[in-house]
């Protein structure tokens, strides 16, 4: 599809969550925020669909209009070199929901990054909720991977940059045209959810990018692929998660499929190469404390030729945690609940996990960063934050590591 | 109660002035630790002209831009990571040439074996028969010193049939250049031929020369100057610009030259008087002066390569049975040893050294010397350890 084609396609979605957006709407009744909920049910926890559920009722084809804001400034060196500070106006995000007839609702998540500069549809399905424990998923969905993919949205973390796992590992935010199944189980203290999806995925991409590495968010680069498989094989995308109450909640996830286009115009080039990706998340919340721990690891295997670069690895992995504790709620200033917190987020990603054929050296190609963290939240939707990231990445030949730190200052708010 | 302007501002002066501290950030590496860098007072045009030769010596190829389908490396930076060394990571090889006859495999895929491939493609093999070396790549820091270099000055460091008696007899390569070659100012013919002086066998004219025949046969990458594809052997349109190919000639000719480290040391300065008294420099001349450049930092001034850019007969330890130009199976030019001290850096943290990185350490460099670096060996394997000590310690300020 031409770029031009692109840029209607995201003007329609543009236009037609602006003119919904003037009424006002409810969510699905089988999702609201509680203590069964989990990760999956992220898209139906944004504040204004909970304001809208709150103050709607339950008549039909009310129309909702949401977002959020994200801007920041920031200030860093690596190696001694600096670019000096930057303004950056990072996403505006606009959500909007319908209720399309009892238990069909319309659910989308357009943004726009840097300004502008990218304008993607994050998020436009429609969900026909035929029981809590089987509903159907049609349209652009989030493939259900780790924790962050499906919980993306700014203000609900307390750290600027978004986790290495999540945007330069795994492609967060990974969204494609599909079609899938979802739902949930109670039992006593423990919910259990599933999700189950194919969709359009991953192309040759993965393995010749101008990030000399195997990256998989360099598929998000083809403007076609809501609109064409690149091979005409369907990635699936599955979840499983647990929540206890008061434990918290586990998620194990797998996305997996041919990736290359091995018979173009029916001509067989290659031979099918497949990727697969597993991933692990936890979210827990320490009741006698108030400490939250998120985190997602991850493992990607990739066919690699092996008559290509050992550039491109054939194994990846990485993950994060999260830890975030409130230290001050109380009045402050105008804000009678606002709360002071302190964090800290530990990064990692190992881009090739191998030795050179030639050496039998550890391959290089990894990154380590730390980030404590300090954020005001005057209300729970809006969150001040001030970060400071120290990172150590080495080069393929785990030559001496380069040396970035940065101080991030920044708001992130749903509207 | 909202927040006082005191308050505010004190936060804000707060935020400021952590955000301001330059102690929470790296600071930056000493300059002699570094290979890359621009030489100092270039003019705005020559430094403009090495951030856009910098961008693309990093550019990384793929399928769409130009990458094979055969292949060694996507990017210059692949074989020289930190303007440093190769490492045998990026490993590549050359054949089809036993002798000064010239390159019977042309036709086959040579000079060099393309032994990557995108999916989909066979990678190049070596043809039966065919003679071959490994290789490889040279750090590119300095070169625009080496580049500019008279010929006058390197036929006067010549001693081809060793009329001093010293056991070594140096020759610069006298080799056919292409078409394109701009010749040096002063360049000195020999039946048609000019002294080539870049690369392990110094069988390249200048940096243009070599810079579009390894965008040719390391990325598979056609240009203007050199069009036709390896796996094809047909010509065609350029994947890179002539302006890109000439950013990259501008940046490697205004790469700083490496800087020594502790040249104060009194044990680097012993080293380098036993550097002299055992032979080394017979080869590895310390001290070259460049010829007229139109790069004011470049036009007549000293530099500290130790090396004399002329091919030597290294013995048979060294002799893969492969050449290039007129150089002798045995013949390797003179590789400078400025940044030695810095290769691991460059090279995952490990030496890898001579032309195929077989040494794996300077130890190990020396005593593999034969031919004419017979002397300088045997004369290192007599000194005491210590003085060895001296030498090498002297070697890594390099």
């Amino acid at each position: 599809m031409s770029s031009s084609a692109s840029k209607r396609r995201n003007l329609l979605a543009v236009c037609a969550t602006l003119l919904t957006g003037s009424l006002l709407a409810q969510s699905s009744s089988t999702h609201s925020a509680d203590s069964t909920s989990l990760n999956m049910d992220a898209v139906y926890e944004r504040p204004f669909l909970q304001n809208a559920e709150a103050g709607g009722g339950n008549n039909q084809r009310k129309l909702a209009l949401g977002g959020y804001l994200e801007m920041n400034a920031t200030y860093g060196a690596e190696d001694g070199l600096t670019e000096g500070l930057s303004l950056q106006a990072r996403r505006l995000t606009l959500f909007s929901s319908a209720r399309l007839a009892r238990n069909i609702t319309f659910l989308s998540e357009i943004e726009f990054e840097d300004g502008g500069h990218e304008i993607n549809i994050e998020f436009a399905a429609v969900d026909v909720a035929l029981n809590p424990a089987f509903n159907i998923r049609a349209g652009v969905i989030l493939n259900p991977i780790g924790t962050f993919n499906q919980n993306h949205d700014g203000p609900n973390w307390e750290f600027i940059e978004r986790p290495d796992v999540s945007v330069n590992l795994l492609p967060a935010t990974w969204s494609n045209a599909g079609v899938g199944v979802f739902g949930k189980f109670h039992k006593g203290k423990v919910t259990w959810g599933y999700e189950a999806y194919l969709t359009n995925g991953f192309d040759d991409r993965i393995i010749d990018n101008v990030h000399g590495r195997t990256f998989l968010p360099a598929s998000k680069e083809n403007d076609e692929r809501f609109e064409q498989s690149s091979n005409g094989r369907p990635l699936f995308t599955g979840k499983l998660s647990m929540r206890h109450h008061p434990w918290g909640e586990i998620g194990l996830s797998y996305m997996g499929g041919i990736y290359n286009n091995y018979t173009p115009d029916g001509l067989a080039l290659d031979v099918p190469r497949r990727v697969h990706v597993a991933a692990v998340d936890l979210q827990k919340t320490i009741r006698k404390t108030g400490t939250t721990l998120v985190g997602e690891a991850v493992i990607i295997l990739v066919d690699v030729p092996e008559t290509y670069t050992q550039q491109y690895g054939s194994k990846q992995r990485g993950a994060f945690l999260d830890v975030v504790q409130p230290v001050v709620e109380r009045e402050i200033g105008a804000w009678p609940h606002a709360v002071v917190l302190v964090a800290a987020r530990i990064d990692w990603v190992d881009w090739n996990v191998g030795t050179f054929n030639e050496t039998g050296e550890d391959i290089g190609d990894g990154l380590w960063a730390i980030t404590p963290a300090v954020s005001l939240r005057p209300t729970a939707q809006t969150v001040f934050r001030l970060n400071y990231r120290y990172q150590w990445q080495t080069d393929i030949l785990n030559n001496p590591a380069a040396l970035t730190a940065t101080w991030m200052l920044g708001l992130s708010t749903y509207f | 109660m909202p927040l006082s302007l005191r308050t505010s501002l004190a936060l804000l002066t707060l935020a400021a002035t952590v955000m301001a501290c330059s102690k929470t950030l790296p600071p930056a590496p000493e300059e002699n630790s570094l290979l890359d860098g621009p030489i100092e007072g270039l003019s705005a045009a020559d430094q403009a002209r090495f951030l856009r030769g910098d961008e693309a010596f990093g550019e990384i190829f793929t399928s769409t831009s130009g990458l094979g389908p055969l292949f060694v490396a996507a990017q210059c930076a692949s074989c020289h990571p930190g303007d440093g060394k190769g490492s045998p990571f990026v490993r590549f090889t050359r054949f089809g040439q036993a002798d000064t006859t010239g390159n019977t495999y042309l036709a086959q895929g040579g000079p060099q074996l393309q032994h990557k491939a995108l999916p989909g493609y066979s990678p190049e093999v070596l043809p039966a028969g065919a003679t071959s070396t490994d290789l490889i790549a040279p750090a590119v820091t300095g070169l625009g010193y080496l580049d500019a270099v008279s010929d006058a000055d390197l036929i006067a460091l010549a001693d081809p049939q060793d009329l001093d008696g010293d056991g070594i007899s140096g020759r610069p390569h006298f080799n056919r250049i292409p078409d394109y070659a701009q010749l040096r100012p002063e360049s000195v013919e020999l039946n048609g031929m000019y002294i080539c002086r870049i690369g392990k066998k110094g069988a390249a004219y200048d940096l243009l020369h070599q810079t579009a025949e390894a965008y040719n046969q390391d990325m598979g990458v056609t240009s203007i100057f050199s069009p036709i594809d390896p796996l094809s052997g047909l010509e065609q349109d350029p994947e890179v610009t002539m302006q890109t190919i000439n950013d990259v000639v501008g940046y490697l000719k205004t790469l700083k030259a490496p800087i020594q480290r502790n040249p104060e040391k009194a044990e680097v300065i012993a080293g380098g008087e036993i550097f002299g008294e055992i032979g080394c420099d017979g080869c590895h001349t310390p001290v070259l002066q460049t010829g007229s450049s139109p790069i004011v930092q470049l036009d007549h001034v000293e530099f500290y390569p130790y090396s004399d850019l002329l091919l030597h007969d290294m013995g048979p330890g060294l002799d893969d049975g492969y050449t290039e130009g007129y150089a002798t199976t045995a013949e390797w030019r003179t590789p400078p040893l400025w940044g030695l001290g810095l290769s691991r850096d460059a090279q995952g943290g490990s030496y890898f050294l001579l032309h195929d990185g077989r040494a794996l350490s300077i130890e190990q460099a020396i005593e593999m010397h034969e031919g004419e670096g017979q002397q300088s060996a045997d004369a290192f394997e007599a000194l005491s350890g210590a003085d060895q000590d001296l030498l090498i310690e002297f070697l890594e300020s390099l």
